[in-house]
Order: structure tokens, then C-alpha cells, then sequence
């Protein structure tokens, strides 16, 4: 299991060093910053054996983490447990940075007394934690409200506590997708998926036991065989989206919340869950058929001798006409040599930006089924170096207001059976926001 | 330290104090200070300096100095500064014993408390504190908190017996907190049960042969259970433990896969990853005929795939995996190659092992598309990258015979950008594609031959000189290529100048003529000025073959090569089960088992897949994973025997990806014109050079030993004894023969094993001497053989009784049967064997003498003996000589008389012998023999005949060694 974790800042000083096994010492601290910190060529893996001692790190903007142990431990199990280190973190005290950390060192050791015990991971919600990891004592509490801290943090719903209450139950859906596309000079697709997330905030009172429905394939295509349609027509959450042709979704996989029943998913692919207090993350998922790509680049580069590119991108958007798109920004990397460039644009506004290698083009909005161009002479400086320039693909960013992978929710079914509330008391409200993952084409 | 400073500012002495106070106070007055703080009345201030003291604790600072006055704080209401001190004591405590003791009252006192929390924390601070006397005061607290009636306590308290355990695993024993740690498995709460499984896992790490887990179906279903309810990280626990039971048949696995699969679909990547290692197991027991056992393979490639969309670090650790996963089973991942195409943003450590899984599942079907990435990842900026890159379209062109036209087309066009490691990562994989498909590629030479200035790596230099040498005959000026490597000679690696040496003998071969000089300049580099041994016997091999027999010669330096295997960098087999049975951990992100960097006695067990048991078992399923009883696979790893390894180096297949291994077939076409080729140069340069070197006496070990050898033995003799290295082991007839080494300890983790076989009373035994050279004691041994020509099997357990301690040698004899399965092995009297033990299970094969299969019954009766001989066709008949034998022919008769090769007749025909000899193998097969011995000279001719003619060989190997004994 983990023998220690240790946080460092950029330069490689401790700001928390927590040891569990008698087996790490204190050279380990030094041993991560001198080969992995200090080290001068740039890392290679993020698990690193030293004097048979293993470190695995992740970084967050300057800070670094580091657990350390000598045994064979569940190598995923230390990277998810450092992520959601950083979760608890942020959760309790913002952005981990270090000046946060070194304000909050005694509460960084407390959690870190709570989550990690011997080096097992123990319960690391936060919704839990906050309950009795206060920094404000212990004072004051009853005996009742003891026992209901202990058993929600060992218990089976771990993620909610008893008698939360709301004058007003209500609830918001965001399904938010990201769309990835490699596509070659020539416009095939090399690959595209969409990641998917359908994040809920939910404000409701009591335990309340929730049914969550969408446009999947599997559901619809056995609803239809078995001629149960009525949960169909109750699709009041659908709306947005382009795809009004379309009825079903082919889910490639999803991963769900730990709240979510997955034996019942297996069984009857049906998504039931009692939801944690506040905002969190229900489900993730990825598609790979029948994505709506959202926009198509189309790039034209030509070398006018040893001196001189011609660059023309075009881009065209491909969805409703009267959906919007917004905040699109195209990125064209120029050679390193570069000595000028002159950019002419028929929409937004294109710069080049020297310390970033490239000429970014921005534009604000853009409706379905329109096309824009822009074409640029880039200058380069002779040089004699014989590697000849990478040519790193085209990406574009933007947010569109569907999702492109084309899942609808259907339904999210709130049922209170203590509280006198029904699932038409609850007000909900569903988003779809589609952005752009990595989505780049090779020219 | 002064952040710690700066620290307590922030939070509380901002405006009170300044900073230049803190900087001047000198480090004694500082700890002076913080003395004051903590014996404060002030209950904020004793907080303020306890906090403080852990801020330079954190820096790595030494206020050991302040223990009595930080644990004086100990005894307050205020949980958080509780936690501080406790916080303190972890990491002082052992040194400060005495005065931790101190501390034992408070924590005694905090573990009656009546908030569980408060309770759990003193007990799980008290397990960390490794201080003797405090943990004879944990015993009592802890038993309590074992049975507390709150969940939170008790889950605590499991994982304390684990950290006792780690501290005093006696007193664990003695206190009985194993068998109450066992009872927690079956505790209502589901965290508790997580905790208690992972405690008692570890602690069985530790008693590899302890029982102390007892999984059984009931226990197994009540770890279902828990699984359904329990946090992420039990989730973890569970079905890590999980994937360490063998169910006992193939409805038990199938029903715990059923029951696993929906953890699949689980956020948290670690889950995933358990669960697939669970899953990936228990298959190995599932029939492959069942339709369950195609739905799950279906299941596993989503979970896989959606891995990939984890953060950087997760996909790393899953891309180790897969790599695994896809060797081991790939049909899951082999139509979705394209999710592992490279993104530019990736982090390297995911482009690098992304391209490793490209060329595992590149095949026929995808291998257009697999191309052009290859080809647009070779334009990229890292190097490393680029050169696995270029590799990998070397790689495909191995593996997919029909791309290999459009490898070499991309390769030639990366040559031609001339970035100087592209061209040397092309040359080195053109060389493999030139070994794979020979007389295909070589038109692009000259292109590679353009190039030559440009490589500074030793392996690309050493590739360009194999094609130069290998191809001499088509390229005009390679006695001028590698004469201008030649210069630098002793600057170039040794990996270079080996290759250098052979291809300049290669190229002499080929044309004699112009390139004698060439050739004597090399060997006498190699053999005189050089203080690697490997080059120098490399070049007096050379030397010594070139001088006595340059048709052998020829057929030795330009022997036709093994072919190259297609797929590369393969892991062994036995090592990638153990890996499956790893997966997510460590180990498998290391690829290596976790005896390899984890210490002392954990992992040191080694773990394999189940058998399958079931039912439905279908016959085609070669993969399937050899039993815990390590039946010998076809498909083991054997040592290559000495014979094969000495072939390989003179074929110079040293930088050669991994071989099939086997002697080549001697070329047949072109015989050379014997010694006349090699003028009298050659001879004269070698006698010059024993007389006139003073260097060979002085400065070489075994070389002058060797020279003198070289020129005196007779024509031939030198090369029997080249390619006799494999005979050298036979035994012979009643003798004893000699034991020689089968298993040498470097590759069996310390074992090593010596044997040979005898006939003893009609009984054959394998004599094997045991000997450990490992550090630790090595028990529970047991051999299997593989299937053999002649059904050798074990006729019982083989009888080590003892445990082999460090250092020891022990001597067993195994009686042998001949009644196991049958399969034609190659050669005829190999045999392959399987040896287990407490650690491992290794593989050897070894070459038994076939005379130990000759039975007692085999004298044939005369007029039998003649109707015999003139049944069997001539076609079956071979002739062999028996060299510088110096019997006569009635000690022959005696002598092979011990070895149940019986003499039936003797003629005298014109001062000649002949004895007629007959032969009963244990399988009935006769061998009738007859042998010519004539008085005064020392060559025997020996006839044989056979239904069986293929057993002639061996049987000719056993007259030669019964009569040279």
C-alpha cells in the first residue's frame, strides 16, 4: 500500500510529508526531488523506481504530488486516490496552489490522517468529510449526530446524509460532451468520439430515490419490442439538438457515479441511484457512431519555395441554421522560422502569435450551414537546419449549444416515498452544451 | 524553514509579529521558544507553537528536543490539536521511547471515550507508533475496538491489526486477532469488511502458505455482497482478494464473473482495472464453446477503450496493461486500433506505449491506416519517439508480409530527409526486413549505401556493415566500404567490430581474390590488439576455420539464417500469466513480477493462472494456461542448449531480434575449391604470428592455448569439436556418464540442476543433483516431463523431502516409466522438463542417451536375426564410421554387451570382423546392426538397419560413446 505522500512546490521543497510504512524514510523526500523534480530532461513516465522504492506523481499548475511505496500496489488505484486528493482539496480550500496549501497545512494533515490510513485509501467524499473534518472541533455534538457522522461515512450511502431539506425541490441537468476529431489534409476521418458527462445539481429534500432515462439504443430498441412506449412519450426533459431525425444512440460505454446501482444497470440497463447534496458528476460516457461533427475544417497549405507558405483554412459549420455556435477560435501552427505573416479574414478576427508558433482566428458566433475563410502568407527566415518542420495539424475550439453525439435525456424521475413531494413537484431543468475535445485536422 | 514561519503568520501572527523576529532568533533560541509556547496557559498559543512545530517537522527539521512539552498537550478536549500532537508522536516516538510511554495513559484513557470518533482515532494513531512498550498497551484497546459497536471503530481497528502485524507479528498470532480479523469478513457493515479483506490480504503476503484468507464459495459470496455497497477503494480491496481464489470449476467462475462484470462500468479506473484482472482470470477456467464465454470477451473491450479517456497518468498505467492484455487475449482489442493512435498533445510515456499496442494489433486488415499514422508520427519533434516510429514500420513489414513493399517504400522516403536518427533508426530496421525476405529489397541498397558517412550509432554502423557484408557480392566497392570502417577500428563498439570482423571474413569468402589483405588485416586487429574475448575467439575461430577448412568454412560464415520471428519483444509466457494475475498493480506497470523490486518476503509468491476444469472443455486451445502443476507447454521457454548458442554466434545472429531457434541447414550450392583458394598466405601469416607476437604469450589467457590446438590437430578435428559441443553431455551405455549442468541457477532464480540418465537393472532413472544458490530455502519440488518420443514419464514423486536450504546440494534419482503420452520430438532423444518449486517453475529440455531404452530381452534369435535383415528394405539401411576406436572386436562385443546391445554373430572375412548385433528398444522397435572391425585400423564401419530408420542417428550416437569409454 502507500507508504507516504508528499506534496513539493515547484522548486522541490516539502510543503506536507505524510509517512504511513515504516519501510519509506525521510531520504525518500530528497530522492523524488533530486531524480524527478530537479531532473533535467523533461519526465517520462509518471511512475519512477528508485533504489527500489516507486513514486507515482501528478501535477497540479506548479505543485507537485508524490506517493511513495516499496510494495506491488494497485498502481491505478495510487493515481485515482491522488486525483481525488486533489478534489478534497479543492473542495475544502479552492485552487491547489501553494500558497493554499501552506494555509491549510493542519487541515491537509488531518484529511490526510482520515483518507489514508496505513496506506488504504477510506472514505474520500467530500460530502462525507465535511461533516466531521470541521477544523472547528468536535465540541457540541450529540450523541445522535455522532453516530450519524460514523455510519455515513462507513455506510452504504456514504455520499448523502439524513434530513437534508428544501422549501423547493429542484434540479438541473447539464449534459456536456466534448467532440474529438482527427481528420487527414484530404477530410477523411481518422478518428472521432464524443466524451460525454451529464453532471446534476440537485437540491432535494430527504433520500429521494431517482430514475434516470435517455435516447439510448438498447432501452429503446427492447421498449419497441416489448411494446412499452408510454415512458417515450413522457420525454417533457428532450429539446435542443439537431439530430430531430434521430431516435436512438449507440452508447459505446459509460462509467457511473458510485451512487449509480450498476448491478441493476447490468441487468435491466436501467440508471437508479439515490443522488449525492449539490452538484456532482451522474455519468460519463463515449460515443463513436453516427457523431454530428460540428465543423469541418478544410486546410490548404502550399510551400512558395524555400522562403515563403500559403496558407488557406476554410470552415464550415454543420448543424441546424438557427443554432449558434460560440466562442470558435482556429488555430494554424506556422514554422518556427517564421520572420512575418499577413492574414486576411473575412469574419472575426485573426492575429499571429509569435510566442505561441501560431496564427489564431477567433470568431465570436457563427450559425449552422455557413462557411468562412481565411488565408495567410507566412514569410520564414532561411535557415540551414536540415529537420524539416512538423507540420503540427490544425485545432479548432468552439461550444455548441446540442450535443453531437446525439443523446437526448429522456426523463429523471424523482421518488420521495417519506416526504410528501412527487415527482411533479420537482423543478428540472436540462442543458446540452457541445465543445470541442481535441479536435484537429493534419495539414 | 521559512515557509513554516511564514505559515503560522498567515494563519493567525500576521500583524502581531514581524518577520525579522523570526529570521534573527538563532535555531536554539528558536526551539528555545517554541518551549515557552507549549507550556503556554494559553490554550490558542500552546495550539499556535504545536502547529508550528509541525511546520518544521514537515521541513525536514529535527525538534525532537521539544517531546515532553509537545506530548504535555496531549490531554485536551480539543480534537484538533489532538490530532497535531498525534501527529507529532507518529513521527518521534521511536526516538523517544521512554518518553513516549508517556503518551500510553491518553490514549488508553481516549479509546473508552464515548465519541466513536475519538475512539478510532487513538487506536489507529497507536498502531502507527512502533514503540514495544506502547504496543503491549494496545492489545486490550485494540480487542475492544474490534468488537465496537460502532462501524467506524471497527473498520479502524481492522486495518490496526494489520499495522500491528507489521510491527509484531507474533503477538498478532498469540493475541488472536487473526481469527477476529476473519470474523470482521462477515460483519454487517460493508466498509468494515473492505478493510478487514485488506488487512488480512496483506498480512497473508506475508505467510505465503497460511490459509489465513480461507476463501470458499461461502466467504467468496459474502465478498460479493460487500462488493455491491462498499466505497471505491473497498471495491478495490474486494476484488483485488477476489482474483487470488481458483474457483473450483467452471460454474463457480462463470457465476463470480456474472457477478463482477457490472463493476465495469465503474468511474473510478482502478475498479475497472480489478475487475477486468478478476475477469481475465477466472475466463482461463470458462470452456471457450460456451456462448458466456464470447459475451464477456465482448465486455471487455469498451471498459478498456474508455480508459484511454482518463487523465494522462491512468492511461499510462492502463497502456501497460493492455499491452499485457493484448498479448494474452487479442481478439478483445483487435478492432479498435484506432483509439490508440497518437494525439499531439499526449504526454510521451502515452505516445510511446500507444505505438507499442499500434504494432501488436497492426494486421492485414488494418495495416493501411496503421501505416500512414506511423508515417505522420515520424515527422515529429521527440526523438525517442521518432525512432519507435520508424521501428514500428519496420515492424509491420516483418508482420504483415503484403505491407512489406509499402515499409520499405516509407522507409526509403524517410531516409531521403536525411535527419540523421531517422536514417539510422531505418537502416537498423531494413536490415531485419532484408533478414525476413531475402532477395527481395535489395535493390534499395545503394540508397542505404549513401548514407554511410552520416551513422554514428553503434547499431546502425553495425547494420550497414551486416547488409555490406552479407550483400558483398553486389556491391562493387565493399572491400572499400568496410575498409574505411576498418581505420577506427579500435574506437568503433564492440557490437560493431564483431560485425565488422564477420563481414570482412564474409566478403573474403566471397572474393577472395582482391580482399585477402582486408581479411588478415581484421583478424590479426581482432585477435591481437583487442581485449574483448568474445572478438578475439571470434577472430581465432575465423582464423582457425579459414586455415584448416575453408569449405567448412563457407558453409559455417555463410550459412543460411534462421528466420526471424514476427512478433518481437514478446514477454515470456509463464511471466505474462503471472503478469495477468497482476494487473493494475505495479507489477504489471513495470512489466516484471514483484519479486523483481519489491523486498524482503512479500511477492515473492508467485501467481498463476487457473486450469481449465470444465466440463465442456474444447480440444482446440492452445493458449490454454498451463496448470498450477506446470504440465510442460509445447510452447515453453527451454534453454537453448549450448550447441544452438554457439551456431548462433558463428552465424552472428547477435544483434538479431529473436530467432527461431534451431541449426540451420548447411548450404548446399557452391563448393569452394579447397585449401589452394587460401594460397599460402594465409598459413604463412599464422605462423608468423604464433613465433613473432610476444603479446599472445604474455597478455592472453586461454588464446595460445588454443592455437597450438588449431594447427596440430588433424584436418576435421578442429570442427568436430565445433559441432560436437552438443554431443559432449551423451552418455554412455553402462557407464555413468558424466552429469552435466541442465539448468544453469541464473535461469532458474537460483536452482540449479545437474543430471543424467542410467539403466540400472532393467530401471531407468534420471540421476539429478539439486543444488540452491539462492538466498532462500526452496521446498515443495515436483518435475513433469513433456510429451516425448518414447513416453518417459516419472514413475513416482520425485523425493525431496527436506527443505533444499541456501547452499545445499542434494542428490535424487527419479525411476523413469516409459508408458507416458508419445510425441515425436526433435531431436529424437530430447526430452523436456518441467521443474517446480516453492518459487517458480522452470523449463529445461536435456538429450538422453538412447541407449538407456535398450532392454534386457534383445538378443535376437540367428535365423530371425537373417529373415529380419533381409525384410527390412535397403532404403533403411545407413552407414556410419566410428573413429579412433582401438578395441578389437571381441571388446567391442563385451563392451556394448553392457548395454544390451547384443552380439548374435561374428565372421572373419580377409582380416576383417564383422559382427552382426542386435537391438530391442522399450518400445519393441528392433535395430539390427552390423559392425566392421579390421585389425590395425582404428575406424570402424557400422551398418544399420531399422523399420524405423529414423532412430539410426541416436543409435550410432550410443556406439560411438559405449566404445570410446
Amino acid at each position: 500500500m502507500i507508504g507516504g505522500l508528499f506534496i513539493y512546490n515547484h522548486k522541490g521543497e516539502v510543503l506536507i510529508s505524510r509517512v504511513y510504512r515504516d519501510d519509506i524514510g525521510r531520504n525518500a523526500v530528497d530522492a523524488f526531488r533530486v531524480n524527478v523534480i530537479h531532473a533535467r530532461q523533461q519526465v517520462r513516465s509518471p511512475v519512477t523506481n528508485i533504489a527500489r522504492t516507486s513514486f507515482f506523481h501528478v501535477k497540479r499548475s506548479n505543485i507537485w504530488l508524490a506517493a511513495v511505496t516499496k510494495q506491488n500496489v494497485n498502481a491505478a488505484m495510487v493515481f485515482e486516490f491522488l486525483y481525488k486528493m486533489c478534489d478534497v482539496m479543492a473542495a475544502y480550500f479552492g485552487k491547489v496552489s501553494e500558497e493554499n496549501i501552506k494555509n491549510n497545512f493542519v487541515l491537509i494533515y488531518e484529511l490526510l490522517d482520515e483518507i489514508l490510513d496505513f496506506g488504504y485509501p477510506q472514505n474520500s467524499e467530500t460530502g462525507a468529510l465535511k461533516t466531521f473534518i470541521t477544523q472547528q472541533g468536535i465540541k457540541g455534538q450529540t450523541k445522535e449526530e455522532q453516530s450519524q457522522i460514523t455510519s455515513q461515512v462507513t455506510g452504504q450511502i456514504g455520499w448523502r446524509r439524513e434530513g437534508i431539506k428544501y422549501r423547493r425541490n429542484e434540479l438541473f441537468l447539464d449534459v456536456l460532451e466534448s467532440v474529438n476529431l482527427l481528420m487527414s489534409p484530404q477530410g477523411q476521418v481518422l478518428s472521432a468520439h464524443v466524451s460525454g458527462r451529464v453532471v446534476m445539481k440537485s437540491y432535494l429534500s430527504g433520500m429521494p430515490e431517482c430514475k434516470f432515462g435517455m435516447n439510448d439504443k438498447i432501452v429503446i430498441d427492447k421498449a419497441g419490442k416489448g411494446g412499452v412506449t408510454d415512458e417515450v412519450g413522457k420525454s417533457d426533459l428532450g429539446g435542443g439538438g439537431s439530430t430531430s431525425g434521430k431516435q436512438s444512440i449507440a452508447i459505446d460505454d459509460c462509467t457511473f457515479n458510485q451512487c449509480v446501482r450498476l448491478s441493476k444497470f447490468d441487468s435491466e440497463r436501467s440508471i437508479s441511484f439515490i443522488p449525492p447534496d449539490g452538484e456532482y458528476e451522474l455519468m460519463r460516457y463515449r460515443t463513436t457512431k453516427d457523431i454530428i461533427l460540428p465543423f469541418r475544417v478544410i486546410p490548404l497549405v502550399r510551400e512558395v519555395g524555400r522562403t515563403k507558405l500559403e496558407v488557406k483554412v476554410v470552415i464550415k459549420s454543420n448543424f441546424k441554421p438557427s443554432l449558434l455556435a460560440q466562442k470558435i477560435e482556429v488555430r494554424i501552427p506556422t514554422p518556427l522560422n517564421t520572420s512575418g505573416v499577413q492574414v486576411i479574414c473575412m469574419k472575426g478576427k485573426a492575429k499571429y502569435k509569435a510566442s505561441e508558433n501560431a496564427i489564431v482566428w477567433k470568431i465570436k458566433r457563427m450559425a449552422g450551414m455557413k462557411e468562412s475563410q481565411i488565408s495567410a502568407e507566412i514569410e520564414l527566415l532561411p535557415t540551414n537546419d536540415k529537420k524539416k518542420w512538423a507540420r503540427p495539424p490544425i485545432s479548432m475550439n468552439f461550444e455548441v449549444p446540442f450535443a453531437p453525439s446525439g443523446l437526448k435525456v429522456r426523463y429523471l424521475k424523482v421518488f420521495e416515498s417519506k416526504l410528501n413531494y412527487s415527482d411533479h413537484d420537482v423543478v428540472k431543468w436540462v442543458r446540452y452544451i457541445g465543445r470541442s475535445g481535441i479536435y484537429e485536422t493534419r495539414c | 524553514m521559512e515557509w513554516a514561519n511564514q505559515l503560522c503568520e498567515n494563519r493567525q501572527f500576521g500583524s502581531k509579529m514581524t518577520d525579522s523576529k523570526y529570521f534573527t532568533t538563532t535555531k536554539k533560541g528558536e526551539i528555545f521558544e517554541l518551549k515557552a509556547e507549549l507550556n503556554s496557559d494559553k490554550k490558542e498559543k500552546k495550539k499556535e507553537a504545536v502547529k508550528k512545530v509541525i511546520a518544521s517537522m514537515t521541513v525536514g527539521k529535527d525538534v525532537s528536543a521539544l517531546f515532553p512539552d509537545v506530548v504535555n498537550c496531549m490531554q485536551t478536549d480539543n480534537l484538533e490539536l489532538k490530532k497535531l500532537v498525534y501527529l507529532y508522536l507518529m513521527n518521534y516516538a521511536k526516538s523517544q521511547p521512554d518518553m513516549a510511554i508517556m503518551a500510553v495513559n491518553t490514549f488508553v484513557k481516549d479509546c473508552e471515550d464515548a465519541n466513536p470518533l475519538i475512539r478510532a482515532l487513538a487506536v489507529r494513531t497507536m498502531g502507527c507508533i512502533r514503540v514495544d512498550k506502547i504496543t503491549e498497551y494496545l492489545c486490550e484497546p485494540l480487542r475492544k475496538c474490534l468488537k465496537d459497536e460502532d462501524p467506524y471503530v471497527r473498520k479502524t481497528a481492522a486495518v490496526c491489526v494489520a499495522k500491528l502485524h507489521d510491527i509484531n507479528a507474533q503477538l498478532v498470532e498469540d493475541q488472536g486477532f487473526l481469527d477476529t480479523l476473519k470474523d470482521l469478513i462477515s460483519d454487517s457493515n460493508p466498509m468494515v469488511v473492505a478493510n478487514a479483506v485488506a488487512a488480512l490480504s496483506e498480512i497473508a503476503e506475508s505467510h505465503p502458505n497460511s490459509n489465513l484468507l480461507d476463501l470458499n464459495p461461502q466467504s467468496i459470496n459474502k465478498l460479493l455482497t460487500a462488493l455491491n455497497e462498499c466505497t471505491e477503494w473497498g471495491q478495490i480491496f474486494i476484488l483485488d482478494c477476489l482474483a487470488n481464489y481458483t474457483p473450483r470449476d467452471d460454474r463457480e467462475s462463470q457465476s463470480i464473473c456474472e457477478r463482477v462484470t457490472p463493476r465495469l462500468s465503474h468511474a473510478n479506473s482502478a475498479v475497472v482495472l480489478s475487475a477486468v484482472k478478476v475477469l481475465m482470470k477466472f475466463m482461463e477456467m470458462l470452456p471457450k464453446d460456451l456462448d458466456y464465454y464470447s459475451t464477456l470477451l465482448k465486455k471487455l473491450a469498451p471498459p478498456l477503450v474508455t480508459l484511454l479517456s482518463a487523465e494522462p497518468e491512468l492511461q499510462y498505467v492502463a497502456l501497460r496493461n493492455i499491452n499485457l492484455i493484448v498479448q494474452k487475449r487479442p481478439e478483445i482489442l483487435k478492432h479498435e486500433m484506432k483509439v490508440f493512435f497518437v494525439k499531439y498533445n499526449d504526454p510521451i510515456y502515452v505516445k510511446l506505449e500507444k505505438l507499442d499496442i499500434m504494432i501488436r494489433l497492426a494486421s492485414q486488415a488494418n495495416i493501411a491506416q496503421v501505416l500512414a499514422e506511423l508515417k505522420e508520427y515520424a515527422t515529429e519533434v521527440d526523438v525517442d519517439f521518432v525512432r519507435k516510429a520508424v521501428r514500428a514500420i519496420g515492424r509491420c513489414a516483418i508482420k504483415v508480409e503484403q505491407s512489406a513493399e509499402r515499409c520499405v517504400s516509407t522507409l526509403l522516403d524517410l531516409i531521403q530527409t536525411k535527419v540523421n536518427y531517422v536514417v539510422q533508426e531505418a537502416i537498423v530496421v531494413i536490415k531485419d526486413i532484408f533478414r525476413k525476405y531475402p532477395n527481395k529489397y535489395e535493390s534499395v541498397i545503394a540508397t542505404l549505401c549513401e548514407n554511410l558517412d552520416s551513422l554514428d550509432e553503434p547499431e546502425a554502423r553495425a547494420a550497414m556493415i551486416w547488409i555490406v557484408g552479407e550483400y558483398a557480392e553486389r556491391i562493387d566497392n565493399a572491400d572499400e566500404l568496410l575498409e574505411s570502417f576498418l581505420e577506427g577500428f579500435h574506437d568503433e563498439s564492440t557490437q560493431v567490430q564483431l560485425q565488422l570482423l564477420t563481414a570482412i571474413v564474409k566478403l573474403f569468402l566471397k572474393k577472395p581474390t582482391e580482399t585477402q589483405e582486408l581479411v588478415q588485416q581484421v583478424l590479426s586487429l581482432a585477435t591481437q590488439d583487442s581485449d574483448n574475448p568474445d572478438l578475439r575467439d571470434r577472430g581465432y575461430i575465423y582464423w582457425r576455420l579459414l586455415s584448416t577448412d575453408p569449405v567448412a568454412a563457407k558453409e559455417v560464415v555463410l550459412a543460411e539464417k534462421p528466420l526471424i520471428s514476427e512478433e518481437t519483444d514478446l514477454i515470456e509466457p509463464t511471466l505474462l500469466e503471472e503478469l495477468i494475475c497482476h494487473i493494475g498493480t505495479l507489477a504489471s506497470v513495470y512489466h516484471k513480477p514483484p519479486s523483481a523490486f519489491v523486498e524482503g518476503s512479500r511477492g515473492v509468491m508467485h501467481k498463476r493462472l487457473p486450469a481449465r476444469t470444465g466440463s465442456g472443455e474444447s480440444t482446440e486451445s492452445p493458449d490454454v494456461g498451463t496448470a498450477a502443476g506446470g504440465s510442460a507447454p509445447e510452447a515453453a521457454p527451454s534453454i537453448i542448449p549450448s550447441q544452438g548458442d554457439l551456431l548462433g554466434d558463428l552465424l552472428n545472429l547477435d544483434m538479431a531480434p529473436p530467432t527461431t531457434s534451431g541449426p540451420p541447414p548447411p548450404t548446399t550450392g557452391m563448393q569452394m575449391g579447397g585449401m589452394d583458394l587460401l594460397g599460402g598466405g594465409l598459413d604463412s601469416l599464422l605462423g608468423g604470428d604464433i613465433g613473432g607476437s610476444p603479446a599472445m604469450g604474455a597478455g592472453f589467457g586461454a588464446a595460445p592455448a588454443v592455437m597450438p590446438a588449431s594447427l596440430n590437430a588433424p584436418v576435421g578435428g578442429g570442427l568436430g569439436d565445433l559441432f560436437d559441443l552438443g554431443g559432449v553431455g551423451m552418455p554412455m551405455g553402462a557407464y555413468i556418464p558424466p552429469k552435466i549442468v541442465w539448468l544453469p541457477a541464473m535461469k532458474a532464480k537460483g536452482l540449479e540442476i545437474s543430471g543424467t540418465f542410467a539403466r540400472r537393472a532393467g530401471v531407468i532413472q534420471m540421476e539429478l543433483i539439486l543444488t540452491n544458490k539462492a538466498m532462500s530455502v526452496m521446498t515443495d519440488f515436483a518435475i513433469q516431463f513433456n510429451r516425448n518420443s518414447f513416453g518417459l514419464a516419472p514413475a513416482g514423486p520425485l523425493q525431496v523431502l527436506t527443505p533444499l536450504g541456501p547452499n545445499q546440494t542434494i542428490e535424487v534419482s527419479l525411476p523413469l516409466s516409459t508408458v507416458g503420452p508419445v510425441m515425436k520430438m526433435d531431436p529424437l532423444n530430447n526430452l523436456q522438463v518441467a521443474v517446480k518449486n516453492n518459487i517458480d517453475v522452470f523449463y529445461f529440455s536435456c538429450q538422453y542417451p538412447i541407449s538407456m531404452l535398450f532392454v534386457e530381452d534383445g538378443k535376437m534369435e540367428r535365423q530371425v536375426f537373417l529373415a529380419t535383415w533381409k525384410d527390412i528394405p535397403n532404403d533403411n539401411e545407413s552407414q556410419f564410421q566410428i573413429k579412433d576406436c582401438h578395441l578389437n572386436s571381441d571388446a567391442a562385443s563385451s563392451k556394448l554387451q553392457g548395454s544390451n546391445i547384443f552380439t548374435i554373430a561374428k565372421r572373419t572375412v580377409e582380416g576383417q570382423d564383422m559382427l552382426y548385433m542386435s537391438i530391442k528398444l522399450s518400445n519393441g522397435i528392433w535395430v539390427l546392426a552390423e559392425l566392421r572391425v579390421q585389425a590395425g585400423n582404428p575406424n570402424y564401419t557400422i551398418s544399420l538397419k531399422c523399420r524405423a530408420p529414423e532412430v539410426s542417428q541416436c543409435v550410432f550416437q550410443c556406439y560411438e560413446a559405449v566404445l570410446k569409454n
